[in-house]
């Protein structure tokens, strides 16, 4: 079963860590990585640009709309997402458990199933 | 690909397993081995439609994966790839006669080969990639396509298994008399997880996956063909075949699901209904009724049904009754609940699905929701159906699925 943890946490609060603490971070994203290399289960997984380089575009009196900007002003913003392929929900949950944003508190992951083409007649 | 390839492939395919054994019973090393037997497979994949099939096809292979893996422990790798592909140019390979210490294939290397793969210290996506590479002679990257995630994900999951089986020591032999059964149970297992991948992804864009049906029909009845006294061996392919002859009527143009009641029975294989059929009614005359054999005979009473109205609905009660007494699942139970209902009314068949509400394998699944919304709608009940449906939508993970059920909710809205 394939999940998607998506990756919500607060811009810019890597800017304000102290340069070991920031290390210490990209050294915990490299540790899971390799492990769900390891164990078969990482699909894929990209990280997105700053929110500031965000623009929205939306319909507006029938027409498409451009704007600088997210579309959702709220305090925590989308970063990122990793797609990962394994037995049962609880393992997407503890993999999203071990995200260094989850642990230290600056954000949260969903973590939400990926629909599959595939189905049986009822 | 052309007609040669495809005959290529067959052949290398069937030849696969045979070739592996021949190496693991000389050499031991399954890990080694299995990569040596991939390697000889895509050069072969490679070099026999164009330049013909070897006389001794399978002395072929044994000849190249052993020098691959004799290669492998001599030299580094960089060496290695230059030699085999000098290797490979050479002629005369063809000519090759079968070594006088190779003997004929023994069925049971293939049974043992499939014993391996489905070892009990493999997680189950596990054991299945490597029967499909190991017995299937598939290789990483047509796996990789066929369960959609990237080559590389599969190749380590397929690493990773080999080595776990390294670590526990298994050895290539057949299991003892008091695991067989548990073991067999595993092999059946991967093999029917194989059939439903493929056989439910049979629509739409993921062909490579529909391909998975056939060759999980393939390697049972290869088992089949070393283990013929097996009841339930019969009764897994009996089911497989009872089960794909629906797919052309199983789904609409628009790929959308088409249920059992409303498919149009012209378009089942009777050819593959006649030999299911046949299949598990013989076998049910001399072997103590399995699970396996069971669901078949369940799909064969649907089968032979000249129309849905026409079921012997009677008869697959007592046959879900068996089921469930051989072998308890709630699974059962609402499927059983849903026969129920065209015997003694949807009254009943809510009734039985009652407990299930409290069976945390079913307990808001969203097959317990669809039951019960098609279970009220024929009871009248067209709010609670409608409700049920769009609870049993938002529950699948399955967008022909979610489509269907959304289907069934609009059409009680609009009949209001």
């Amino acid at each position: 079963m394939k999940y998607m943890l998506l990756i919500w946490n607060r811009p810019g609060f890597v800017e304000e860590l102290a340069e070991q603490e920031r290390n210490a971070i990209f050294g915990e994203v490299d540790e899971i990585m390799k492990e769900l290399t390891e164990s078969g289960e990482l699909v894929g997984g990209q990280a997105l640009a700053d929110p500031s380089q965000t623009r929205t575009v939306r319909s507006v009196g029938g027409r498409a709309e451009i704007t600088d900007g997210p579309f959702m002003e709220s305090k925590e913003q989308f970063a990122g997402y990793l797609m990962v392929d394994c037995d049962s929900p609880e393992r997407a949950a503890e993999i999203a458990a071990s995200w260094p944003d989850v642990r230290r508190g600056v954000g949260v992951l969903e973590v939400r199933p990926v629909m599959d083409e595939a189905g049986t007649e009822m | 690909m052309t007609a040669a390839d495809h005959t290529v492939e067959d052949l290398l395919r069937s030849l696969a397993p045979q070739v592996l054994a021949v190496l693991v019973r000389r050499h031991g090393q399954f890990y080694a081995c299995e990569d040596a037997v991939q390697e000889a497979l895509l050069a072969a994949a490679v070099q026999w439609p164009e330049q013909g099939v070897p006389e001794h096809p399978r002395s072929w292979l044994v000849t190249v994966a052993s020098r691959r893996l004799t290669d492998e422990w001599r030299s580094e790798r960089a060496r290695r790839d230059r030699e085999v592909a000098v290797a490979l140019r050479e002629p005369g390979y063809a000519a090759v006669a079968p070594p006088a210490d190779e003997e004929p294939p023994a069925g049971d290397d293939t049974l043992k080969l499939l014993f391996l793969c489905c070892h009990p210290a493999l997680t189950v996506p596990a054991q299945v990639a490597l029967t499909l590479r190991a017995v299937g002679g598939l290789s990483t990257a047509q796996i990789a396509r066929a369960y959609l995630v990237p080559e590389a994900t599969m190749s380590q999951r397929i690493r990773r298994a080999k080595q776990r089986i390294e670590a526990t020591g298994a050895r290539f032999v057949l299991p003892s008399a008091a695991d067989r059964d548990a073991r067999l149970g595993a092999v059946l297992h991967v093999l029917y997880l194989v059939f439903n991948e493929g056989y439910t992804a049979s629509s739409g864009p993921d062909l490579h996956r529909a391909e998975l049906t056939g060759e999980a029909i393939r390697l049972t009845r290869e088992l089949r063909r070393l283990l013929p006294d097996d009841g339930e061996v019969t009764g897994l392919l009996a089911l497989m075949l009872l089960t794909d002859a629906h797919r052309a009527a199983r789904t609409g143009p628009g790929g959308e699901l088409v249920p059992l009641a409303e498919q149009d029975r012209s378009r089942w294989d009777r050819a593959a209904i006649a030999e299911g059929v046949a299949l598990v009614t013989e076998a049910l005359t001399w072997s103590p009724p399995g699970p396996y054999q069971v669901q078949a005979a369940i799909a064969a009473v649907h089968a032979e049904a000249p129309s849905a109205a026409e079921t012997d609905w009677r008869q697959i009660v007592a046959l879900y009754r068996l089921l469930a007494r051989i072998a308890p699942n709630p699974m059962v139970t609402l499927n059983q609940a849903a026969a129920v209902a065209m015997v003694d009314g949807p009254r009943a068949g809510l009734a039985l699905l009652a407990p299930l509400d409290a069976d945390e394998r079913t307990a808001g699944h969203h097959r317990l929701a669809a039951v019960r919304a098609h279970l009220l709608e024929l009871a009248g009940e067209a709010t609670a159906a409608r409700a049920t449906y769009l609870a049993a939508a938002r529950g699948t993970t399955s967008l022909p699925e979610r489509r269907y059920l959304e289907v069934r909710a609009a059409r009680l809205a609009a009949d209001r």
